[in-house]
């Protein structure tokens, strides 16, 4: 009970840190709404073709959004030095972690729920058929995107490039979810709901989250402190 | 038992020890003033005390647990070169978190105690981006404060602070040494320091090169630590 | 003692690979592919020694985190960089017989695809210790990375499998077109190249070992 409330405690700091300012939801989401225009220059947007690539479209847009809140995440802490006082808190490293990521994570699925519908709108497509399916696909996706880059923030935040590094070290690793999404995402935006022949993508997808989320949780105090 | 002790402290950067086989001990009560040049160690060996990194042989004890345990650092209270608290939150927020951040019964009530105790309870909503220097350090000491540690850690604490903060801060620092909590504190600024320490440790290239009480021929003569054990 | 058994296994590796070298030109042409299928003889051993580095970097990177002895650190490092440039050399061999089998240098196919993955993956690694500074601080960073990454290698080749396949499909198990006298000298080959892994190894891992004593004294001359 008493983790709960520690990871909680370091989910709504975070939270309140980042929606008084907006700096990195803000960012989050022009990046979304501009790479979301420049896919309209590059084929051919009919209904039709849109369909067809939407889940590839989306989450690339997600994934470049999500870098730039999890960036922020670590970085928040460089400042004032904070990172030290919440190192020098009773607290376990994991709860840190966990805090960190549902707060990253809260504010990554905002900014995809709002691309969505424009997504929507600006391309024409009705793609609330399978509305709940497509949530969890959101949601599973998302988890992972936010644990890895959560840990991948703490690992690259004193470091040269960071800004570059957490892009850089988070996709490859992030390939089999992302692909897993893509797949999911387009079958559901064109009404297809997930069946037998494609339910090891979700299969996959969770296995992936699990299992990243059981490293991270492990080895975060070792990030931390150093081992 | 010491309040604070180090055990044959190595920590190594690649093969490069940074210190060397550090035997400390400060008992309950005591403030010892970890003294050297820039480059000696005494900012690895506050951050090791205070469980930041591992030693990379040896051990650090407080009471004699591992500066790890969740129940040992709630005795502790670190400053160091930053105040650690959030410039998008407010003074009450910022000290609210940590109250709840170390369990604190009624985290609320004791922020705004420590916000009056160092004089900014008139602020307390006002965002700290928004505060003076000196306000930000004020607010940085009652972070610290704030859980009423046992063993006080200070990396270099008057370096940064303007008089009135300074002036906050020595009074607290006396309040806890009169209550018998322990102080480790490193310094450059060695008169303040001096005046409150009642042990002096001399750090060169990661070795402790004197270890030993606090005499009046230190006080009258802040240089003499190292004219008899410095290096020449 | 590690000269001796660096220059012995260097000799060996170019012995093997020069023997392997004559009876593989003596080989006839295969019957579909023609010369080109003998590529098969880098390809496959380059493909498995790429393979075994990772896993010694991930079995080494837990060894430091365990024990913090920087030889393990070392050892990471070194066989990450000669896997790295023995998955460059499968991708490589992999290109020219696509662009003779195929007629195309580069397709998606599944395990080229998975190759070039895990290829990015180990390039990040490397990117990574090359922006932290403190050695401690990287040799640990960098081995939390190499776990993350070990871990998704399987979960990478299996989901790009599902994705798509039109890879030929391996000829040892599959009853292919592989005689019997071929099945030896691979077996040779694939010693010989290991063996070149091995070599590359140790010299990386002497260089890391300098480079490490070089730093320690450039921080005690500072530190003076």
């Amino acid at each position: 009970m008493a983790y709960v409330r520690q990871v909680l405690v370091v989910m709504v700091k975070d939270l309140r840190a980042e929606l008084r300012t907006k700096e990195a939801v803000n960012a989050s989401l022009s990046f979304a709404l501009v790479v979301l225009l420049l896919f309209s220059f590059a084929f051919d947007p009919s209904e039709e073709t849109t369909r067809e690539i939407s889940g590839g479209l989306l989450w690339i847009v997600f994934a470049f959004a999500g870098t730039l809140l999890l960036n922020r995440s670590f970085a928040r802490e460089l400042g004032n030095d904070c990172l030290d006082a919440l190192i020098a808190a009773p607290i376990p490293g994991s709860a840190l972690f966990l805090g960190k990521a549902l707060a990253n994570y809260l504010l990554v699925m905002a900014v995809e729920l709002i691309a969505l519908p424009l997504f929507g709108v600006f391309y024409n497509v009705r793609w609330t058929s399978q509305f709940w399916q497509l949530m969890l696909v959101v949601a599973l996706g998302t988890w992972g995107m936010t644990v890895t880059g959560t840990i991948f923030s703490a690992l690259t935040v004193n470091i040269r490039l960071r800004e570059v590094m957490l892009p850089i070290l988070n996709f490859p690793i992030l390939i089999p979810a992302l692909l897993g999404a893509m797949q999911l995402t387009s079958a559901l935006i064109a009404g297809k709901p997930i069946t037998a022949d494609n339910d090891a993508w979700l299969k996959m997808l969770i296995g992936f989250d699990v299992m990243y989320t059981a490293v991270s949780v492990f080895l975060v105090e070792t990030v931390l402190v150093g081992g | 038992m010491n309040a604070v002790a180090a055990e044959g402290v190595w920590k190594f950067y690649g093969d490069f020890p940074a210190l060397r086989n550090v035997e400390l001990t400060a008992a309950p009560g005591a403030c010892l003033a970890l003294i050297g040049r820039n480059g000696a160690g005494k900012t690895t060996l506050l951050r090791t005390i205070a469980g930041f990194s591992r030693p990379g042989k040896g051990e650090i004890k407080i009471f004699g647990n591992s500066p790890r345990d969740a129940e040992t650092r709630r005795l502790m209270g670190y400053i160091g070169h930053g105040i650690s608290v959030y410039d998008e939150l407010s003074a009450l927020e910022n000290l609210t978190l940590f109250g709840k951040l170390y369990g604190l019964p009624e985290p609320r009530k004791t922020a705004l105690e420590w916000l009056e105790r160092t004089g900014l309870e008139r602020v307390k909503d006002g965002l700290v981006r928004e505060f003076s220097r000196g306000m930000r350090q004020r607010l940085a000491v009652a972070r610290a404060f704030l859980h009423g540690p046992k063993v006080l850690l200070l990396d270099e604490p008057f370096t940064a602070l303007d008089d009135r903060a300074i002036a906050v801060l020595q009074r607290l620092l006396r309040e806890a040494l009169a209550e018998g909590k322990t102080i480790v504190m490193s310094t450059h600024q060695l008169r303040e320091a001096l005046e409150l320490a009642t042990h002096v440790a001399l750090l060169n290239r990661g070795q402790v090169a004197f270890h030993g009480e606090r005499t009046a021929a230190m006080v009258s003569d802040p240089g003499w630590v190292y004219a008899h054990y410095g290096e020449a | 003692m590690r000269d001796k058994l660096l220059y012995i296994f260097g000799v060996l590796a170019v012995i093997l690979l020069a023997r392997d070298l004559y009876l593989i030109t003596g080989f006839p042409a295969e019957r579909n592919q023609g010369v080109i299928f003998k590529i098969i003889f880098f390809h496959v051993p380059m493909a498995i020694t790429a393979l075994t580095c990772a896993m010694v970097a991930f079995v080494s990177s837990i060894l430091f985190l365990v024990t913090k002895k920087f030889q393990f650190d070392a050892l990471a490092v070194a066989v990450t960089e000669v896997g790295l440039a023995f998955l460059a050399g499968n991708l490589l061999t992999g290109s020219i017989w696509g662009r003779v089998a195929w007629g195309i240098w580069w397709t998606w196919d599944a395990r080229l695809t998975s190759a070039l993955v895990c290829w990015l993956l180990y390039a990040g690694y490397l990117m990574l210790r090359n922006a932290i500074e403190e050695p401690t601080q990287r040799a640990t960073f960098a081995a939390v990375f190499s776990i993350f990454a070990f871990i998704d290698v399987p979960i990478v080749i299996f989901s790009i499998k599902w994705w798509r396949t039109q890879h030929p499909q391996p000829v040892f198990w599959g009853g292919g077109s592989f005689p019997p006298d071929w099945k030896a000298v691979f077996g040779w080959q694939m010693l010989a190249v290991l063996l070149v892994g091995v070599v590359f190894t140790l010299v990386r891992l002497r260089q890391e070992q300098f480079q490490r004593e070089i730093d320690s004294l450039r921080r005690m001359a500072h530190a003076l």
